[in-house]
This record gives C-alpha cells, sequence and structure tokens, in this order.
C-alpha cells in the first residue's frame, strides 16, 4: 500500500518516451449469417501518459468495440481481423493482437495494466457480491497480496475515490449504493493494481450532471497524479471539451478525424464533425423560435396546487410504521395554453412522480389539478371518476423515454398508434388506417411503415412512432417525461424540432421532463428546477440557464459540461451543500 | 436473518390451521365413509354383515359425531399427543404408517434431488456458455426426449434392462434378501444397487426442465455488464463464469427445493407403484380409494407441511445466495 501510493502520489514511472499504447490499423470483424459486418475498419490512434484521448461518435460507431479490444474482449463471433495493439509500458514492447486467447499475459494485462470502468455504474459491478470482495479479487488476482493486505488497500483505494466511511463501504452490496457511488467503487476497482491505461467507457453518461461533473473531476485528478494514459468514450462533446486533450471522431467504423481538442471544436476539417457540433451548440443557445411572451398567456390551460405524494407511512402487519417519504412535496405552478414547461431536477428529485401525478397514474395524497379545456369550463382532475378520467386521460398525453421499452414488440406500427383510437371506438377501420398515415406523415415517417414491427426502426423513429401515438387522440397537452434522454445528440435536436413543429400546427402545451439542461433550455419557454420534492426555482428558461438565483439551481446550471475547450466551466462551478 | 426466519415460522402457523382444515374437510368430501366402503367391499365378496356391529363400529369410530367435532377430536390428537388418530385398513397407529413411508420418500427425494443438481447444473452451465454448438444441440435433443417419455415407460424400460442385461432383482428398495433386515453394510450396497432405477427415472423430467432453465437464465446473464467487468478484472474465463453469472442464474435452482418435496410424494404415484417402492403415494392412493380418512388427511397434512418447509428452506437459502432478498 505505501510502495503504491508512493508511485501514485509523485507520478514518476520509468518513463520511456514514445507512446504507451498504439493502434494500427485495427480492424473487428463481426460475421453473421448473411454477411460480415465490419465493425471497425483501420482505426489507428496513440495514448500517450498522463493525456486523454476523447472517442467521440453516435451510437453503434463502434467506439466500445474498439476500446474492448484493446484488452482483447471481443464478443463472439466477432474477431479482430487485422491490425495491431502494441503495449509499451516498460520499454518492452508487447503485441497485444498476437497473443492467444486466455493467455496469462492477456490476463495479466486486464485490470493489471489497462484499467475498465464503463457506462451503467447499475449493472457492471455484480448485485451479489460485496463492493469491497470485487475489489479485493483484482488486488489478489495481480498483485500478489495476503487477504488483510488486499483488505486494508481497498480500504484506502474506497477513501481515495472519496468514497465516505469506507470501512463500513468496504462490505456493503453494489444494491446499496447510488449510482454515483458505485461509479467511483467501479473507478477504485479499474485503479486498484496502478494501470498504465485508463479506459473509460461513457462513465458518465448514467449519472445526473452534478455526479458526472464530480466523477470526471475524480478521474481527471486521479489521472494527473498517477500519470496514467486515458480513453475516454463519450457521445458528450460538453465532456469531450471538459476533458480531452486529443479527439478522436467514429463514425460507421472508422475514424473520420484526429485532432487536439481546440482543433476539433474551433476548426473541425469532416463534414460529420462539423454536423455533430452544430447539433450540439444548438442546444447551448436559446431557443431559437421562442413564440410569444408571458404577456400573451391568460388563463392557465393546467394548474397545479400544493401537490404533495407520500410514499410508505402505512403499517404493517407487524405495527411498525416504516419512514415515509415525501417523493414530490407542496408543487404548485400553472401551464398555459401553448406553453412548453420544462421541469428540471436529478434522479430522485421527484420529476417524474410529479409527471404520474399529473395524469393521475399515481395517485396523489394531497393537492388540487384544475384543468381548463375551453374558456370558462374547469375540470377538478382529483374529482373524475375512472370514465370522465379516461376523456382526460384522451387530451393529456404521455411521451415515455425509453422508444425500446415503450412499444410492444408484437404490434405493427398501425396497431400501436391506431390503439388508442380503437379504445376510443366510433371509426371504421379505413378511417383508423387514414388517421395513422396523417400521424405518422406529421412526426415525418413514411405511412408505408405503418405494417412493419418497432424492431424495425431506429431508436429516433421509435420515438418519432412514440409520439405518434400520444398524438392520435388529439391531445391539447403532452407530458414528455424524459423523451429525448436515450437518443444521441443529432437525433435528439430532430426530435425537439418535431416537437416544436408539431406544437405550431396543433396548438400544444408541453410539460417537459428532463434531467438534460441543455435540452430544456433549447425546448422550453419556463423551466421549473426540482429537488427533493420541491420546486425551488420557476422562472423563464433563459433566466434559470444564465442568471439562476437559488444555490441550488446554479450548482446545476454550472455542473452542465460547456462544449467549448476554451470555456471550461466545470472547473469553477459551484459546488452546493445540502 | 434470525428475526426474517422467526417471522416466517410464526406466519406458518395460520396457513397449516387452514391447511388442515381443508384437509379434513377434502376427506370428508366424497359420500359415505370407511364403514360403507367396507360394507359395500364385504357384501360383494358375499359376507353376511351384522347391522348391529356396523352401528357399534360407528360409534367407536366417531362417524356420527358432526364434523366440527371429529376435527376436533383429530386436531387436538395431533397437537396435544403426536396422535395423528387411527389407520381403519391398517389397523395401526397412522403415524406409525406415515413414518415408515415417510423415511424411504425422504431418502429418496433426497437421492434424486443431488442427480438432477449433479447432472444439470453443469451441462446447464455448458449449454449456455457453448449456445448453439453440437454438444448443446446433443444435451437439447436429450433433455426433451426426458421431458417427453412417460415416468412409468421409462421406469419399465429399465427394470427390463436391469434384470435381463444386469441380472438384478427389480422392484423395490431392497433385494428380498434384505428386507426386514438391520441396516448394514450389505444392505446399504444392496440399497444403492436399487435405488438407481428410481432416481434416474424421477429424475429425468426435473434435469431437463432444469437444463433449460439453467440455460436460458445464464444465457441472460454471460452479457450483462458485471461479466465483462469482471473479465476486465484479468479472471480466467472459467472462473468469470462461475463466480458471476453462475451464481445468479442459480436462483430458480434454489426455488425448486420448495415443490421438490410435495411433488415426489404425489407426483411419482404411478412410478412408485410400477417399481412397487415403499414411498407414500401409493399408499396415499389406497387409502384414499378406501377412505380410510385419518391415513389420508394425515398425508396431505404432512404434504402442505412438507410444502411449507420446502419453501422455507428454499427462501433461506435464495436469501443466503442472493443479499438484495435479505435486505428487502
Amino acid at each position: 500500500m505505501a510502495e503504491i501510493s508512493a508511485i501514485g502520489e509523485t507520478g514518476q514511472r520509468p518513463h520511456t518516451g514514445g507512446p504507451v499504447l498504439s493502434v494500427e490499423n485495427l480492424s473487428l470483424d463481426f460475421p453473421l449469417r448473411t454477411h460480415i459486418l465490419h465493425a471497425v475498419r483501420d482505426v489507428s490512434f496513440t495514448l500517450e501518459r498522463g493525456k486523454t484521448l476523447c472517442l467521440v461518435g453516435e451510437s453503434g460507431s463502434g467506439k466500445s468495440v474498439t476500446a474492448r479490444a484493446l484488452m482483447r474482449i471481443v464478443d463472439k463471433p466477432g474477431r479482430i481481423s487485422g491490425g495491431t495493439v502494441t503495449l509499451n509500458t516498460d520499454g518492452n514492447p508487447l503485441d497485444v493482437t498476437a497473443l492467444p486467447d486466455g493467455s496469462k499475459e492477456i490476463l495479466k494485462l486486464r485490470g493489471g495494466k489497462i484499467g475498465l470502468i464503463f457506462q451503467e455504474p447499475m449493472s457492471s459491478l455484480s448485485p451479489v457480491h460485496t463492493i469491497g470482495s470485487q475489489i479485493i479479487e483484482v488486488l489478489r488476482l495481480h498483485r500478489d497480496m495476503s487477504k488483510a493486505e488486499a483488505r486494508a488497500e481497498t480500504i484506502e483505494l474506497l477513501r481515495q475515490v472519496e468514497i465516505p466511511k469506507p470501512e463500513e463501504m468496504i462490505d456493503r452490496y453494489t444494491f446499496e449504493f447510488s449510482g454515483g457511488m458505485r461509479q467511483r467503487a467501479m473507478i477504485a476497482m479499474a485503479l486498484a493494481c496502478d494501470p498504465d491505461i485508463l479506459i473509460a467507457d461513457e462513465p458518465t453518461t448514467a449519472l445526473d450532471v452534478t455526479t458526472q461533473a464530480d466523477i470526471l473531476d475524480l478521474i481527471k485528478r486521479l489521472q494527473t497524479s498517477r500519470g496514467m494514459a486515458m480513453l475516454l468514450i463519450t457521445h458528450d462533446l460538453g465532456v469531450v471539451a471538459e476533458v480531452a486533450d486529443e479527439v478522436a471522431v467514429m463514425r460507421f467504423g472508422r475514424i473520420v478525424e484526429t485532432g487536439d481538442v481546440d482543433t476539433i471544436f474551433h476548426a473541425p476539417q469532416h463534414p460529420y464533425t462539423k454536423r455533430l457540433l452544430a447539433a450540439t451548440v444548438k442546444l447551448e443557445e436559446g431557443r431559437k423560435a421562442a413564440q410569444g411572451g408571458p404577456a400573451e398567456w391568460s388563463t392557465p390551460i393546467l394548474s397545479v396546487r400544493e401537490m404533495t405524494k407520500v410514499y410508505g407511512g402505512g403499517t404493517s402487519w407487524f405495527g411498525k410504521v416504516p419512514s415515509a417519504l415525501k417523493a414530490v412535496d407542496g408543487v404548485s405552478f400553472d401551464l398555459h395554453a401553448g406553453e412548453n414547461l420544462g421541469i428540471v431536477g436529478e434522479s430522485g428529485s421527484g420529476k417524474t412522480t410529479l409527471g404520474r401525478l399529473i395524469l393521475r397514474i399515481t395517485e396523489p395524497t394531497e393537492g388540487k389539478i384544475t384543468y381548463r379545456p375551453g374558456p370558462g369550463e374547469e375540470i377538478d382532475v382529483r374529482a373524475l371518476s375512472k370514465d370522465k378520467l379516461r376523456d382526460f386521460h384522451r387530451q393529456v398525453r404521455l411521451v415515455f423515454q425509453d422508444p425500446f421499452a415503450s412499444l410492444n414488440p408484437r404490434m405493427t406500427v398501425k396497431q400501436v398508434i391506431a390503439d388508442p383510437l380503437v379504445v376510443t371506438g366510433g371509426m371504421s377501420g379505413k378511417a383508423i388506417e387514414d388517421k395513422v398515415a396523417h400521424f405518422l406523415e406529421l412526426v415525418g415517417l413514411d405511412p408505408l411503415a405503418m405494417e412493419r414491427y418497432p424492431h424495425a426502426f431506429s431508436g429516433g423513429q421509435r420515438q418519432r412512432i412514440g409520439i405518434a401515438r400520444a398524438l392520435a387522440l388529439d391531445p391539447k397537452i403532452i407530458v414528455a417525461d424524459e423523451a429525448t434522454s436515450a437518443l444521441d445528440g443529432s437525433i435528439r435536436s430532430q426530435i425537439l424540432d418535431l416537437l416544436l413543429d408539431i406544437q405550431r400546427q396543433l396548438d400544444l402545451s408541453y410539460i417537459f421532463i428532463s434531467h438534460d439542461i441543455s435540452t430544456v433550455r433549447y425546448f422550453c419557454d419556463r423551466v421549473a428546477v426540482m429537488h427533493k420534492g420541491k420546486i425551488v426555482e420557476l422562472d423563464a428558461a433563459e433566466k434559470i440557464c444564465t442568471a439562476p438565483e437559488m444555490a441550488y439551481t446554479k450548482s446545476l446550471i454550472s455542473a452542465v459540461p460547456s462544449p467549448d475547450p476554451r470555456h471550461k466551466r466545470m472547473l469553477h462551478r459551484h459546488r452546493f451543500q445540502a | 436473518m434470525i428475526r426474517y426466519i422467526i417471522k416466517r415460522l410464526l406466519y406458518m402457523i395460520p396457513t397449516l390451521f387452514g391447511m388442515s382444515l381443508i384437509a379434513f374437510l377434502i376427506i370428508q368430501l366424497p359420500p359415505g365413509d370407511y364403514l360403507t366402503s367396507m360394507i359395500a367391499s364385504m357384501t360383494q365378496s358375499g359376507q353376511n354383515v351384522d347391522p348391529a356391529q356396523i352401528a357399534l363400529l360407528r360409534r367407536i369410530y366417531g362417524f356420527d359425531d358432526p364434523i366440527y367435532v371429529q376435527y376436533w377430536k383429530w386436531i387436538t390428537g395431533i397437537v396435544t399427543r403426536g396422535d395423528f388418530g387411527h389407520s381403519f385398513e391398517w389397523n395401526r397407529p397412522v403415524s406409525e404408517l406415515i413414518w415408515d413411508r415417510m423415511g424411504a420418500t425422504l431418502s429418496l427425494s433426497i437421492a434424486s434431488l443431488l442427480f438432477v443438481w449433479a447432472v444439470s447444473i453443469p451441462i446447464g452451465i455448458y449449454s449456455a456458455v457453448r449456445r448453439h454448438s453440437i454438444s448443446d444441440h446433443v444435451f437439447t435433443f436429450f433433455g426433451f426426449l426426458g421431458l417427453a417419455i412417460p415416468n412409468f415407460i421409462l421406469a419399465l424400460t429399465l427394470m427390463y434392462v436391469s434384470y435381463r442385461f444386469l441380472g438384478q432383482s427389480v422392484g423395490g428398495l431392497y433385494s428380498p434378501e434384505y428386507t426386514g433386515a438391520p441396516m448394514s453394510w450389505g444392505k446399504l450396497l444392496d440399497l444403492l444397487a436399487h435405488l438407481w432405477i428410481p432416481v434416474i427415472v424421477i429424475g429425468t423430467a426435473g434435469t431437463a426442465k432444469l437444463i433449460r432453465i439453467l440455460r436460458a437464465n445464464l444465457t441472460d446473464e454471460l452479457h450483462k455488464p458485471y461479466v465483462v467487468t469482471a473479465r476486465a478484472k484479468g479472471l480466467p474465463e472459467h472462473k468469470v463464469i462461475l463466480k458471476y453469472p453462475v451464481r445468479i442464474a442459480l436462483n430458480p435452482v434454489v426455488s425448486a427445493i420448495g415443490w421438490v418435496l410435495p411433488e415426489l410424494v404425489s407426483g411419482i404415484t404411478i412410478t412408485a407403484i410400477v417399481l412397487n417402492l415403499p414411498t407414500a403415494g401409493p399408499l396415499l392412493l389406497r387409502a384414499l380409494i378406501s377412505q380410510d380418512m385419518y391415513l389420508a388427511g394425515s398425508f396431505i397434512l404432512l404434504m402442505g407441511v412438507l410444502t411449507l418447509v420446502g419453501m422455507l428452506i428454499s427462501d433461506i437459502l435464495l436469501a443466503l445466495l442472493d443479499p438484495r432478498i435479505r435486505f428487502r
């Protein structure tokens, strides 16, 4: 332990000069039933000590496969079909691609020389082993330690990744850790054997912005103190601008452009890089097509007053009263006709619950919802009977987050979109078909696609189908719960533009629930910031994003990575203690 | 954990009470009682039946009492004295009969459960890891064969093979010379020589089922990110698979214990009759046919207890295996 932290703190390693890892013309093939898929073609890059290379690209571009191939982890039936990966940590270059499968050298390299952190902190650690035992395992595997030594070292590692009370946490299970904590534990594991190279595959994609900022911060510090080379894979250009030294842009299995971070952001050459940047920067700027101001809004179409939802607090058989949790705590807001109201907050802030409460999918504990479909009409949503609630649901629709899980895979697109129409009844088959075709056109899909099944569509197209389904009943309000978070950057802005376009045509109001502040800024007129079940700040989107008043909002806004390497925002961000 | 077990045990009490009630009602449901079926068989064989004697027997057995009185007598006997009543047909206390049979049933159950695990776990893991390989297809083929063949046919086939080619006495658990003899090494060896046929017959379907379940579960788990994590640590491949995904895929195997026990009592009756095994199944069948109500009722109650105990054991094992359950 003492010896390793000595290396760690000074960052002194046997310096050999030259890149610690160089990849030359690496190609990966996946033989499929009908053809060979060239997942990665002729990829070359180098990793230097103490430097960070960011591999950027949209999903399916071959980033992750490339990174894993460096450790010779290639899922069957894939194989490395060409190129070399040369590891040079101690002056003796080693060609990783030439090593036999499952050989000792490969096992020594995995975890020993190259550490891996990846995306889903929820599932990347075993749920049935303690955090400690999973880290101790690596230490004993590569560093020949006794159990007691490994345990002491693990506690030290957990302390280094800033997990509070490491002596206790070492014996906890993964499900007792929050997402950020799990990612910290994962980092501790990847760094346990002091690797020369750290591969971080979308390490913060699943995390909240403030947690993301903390984790990136931590990774960066550990990298500097240990003098590691890092390969960071991400689709978020904001993250790239914050941490990268070098950037490689990947598309369809090829690297289309490489360069230092400033060149890529300020003088991109390849059209694809330019397009990626355009899609991102657009979100960062304010809303282009702001239509109307608050002055125009008269009576709100939907008013929510003192909405509260308490979970737990009942009595069990044994008379014990579990502590009650206020998921939503006294929330009030108005939604005007034609307005886009954003609700932002970190996970667990109660924003999704709020969306469900508005629709009464989850029954509120307290509060009042008033819906005004037309002038003079007022409906008390909480007093509605089951039948009347169904009418309400026809006018207030929900669009879900996950375009892959929210469409029934066994229904054709026509069935999916027509389902609400059929449930309502009173339409002939031909009329329904016409309507489906109309909505498909509206969301920018070919009406001929209606006979196909959801699996034939990409994520973005599926989300369009989900939107078409929500539109099918001519709604007045659409509640979009993280409707764009599962999508890649360029597709996300397409979907947002689509939603705005539809709004102009159909006179809709949106409640847009998201954790992504730049999206909200682009899309919404007003924004409500939620924290621990309460709305801490509710104001015009511009105001929230540029001049927030509350401490929590400040910390949230400043944690959003800025997609400009010349203005790194996270370095001097506000921290919020509560 | 101990709190959890105590809680579970406490919950078992009302469940057991309900079960005893239902068991008693079930055996009372068919019209008539043991005496009517006895009279029927006696007149059939041409014997004379003395009405006075019958009336006397009715009073002694308490058949004239209302049902709740009969139930009360039965249940208080069980709870206070461990007395399950008297078997009319065998003219012996029910408890004696049951323990005799239960011993054989339990040993057979455990032997076949071990057989099922020993065969299906390695094959299931192999099939999942080498999915769609030739050997996987071979195992799958035999698995479906095992599921499809009725147990008694398999039993008859194995009996024939064992008699014709191995020259073994078949049927029962012991050779004639050891029946009733005290336990000895010779008797144990004889038991093992006889045990393999019922174990294979009873275990085949279960093995096939478990291979399928394990293969499907493990296939899902093999591509989870935590497996990649384990691989990225530098663990050798066999350790990666055994320590991480297999451990999680084993959950259904453990929860199967819950229903294995009662299934062995009632599910293998036909096999037991074909193989002449001294297990509980055939006895229960006869007790039901002859309306030997205390014997039948006690068996049904005991099966309920076995189910509960099996569930408890599997839940405790699950909690030990999977901390996510333990902390809930």
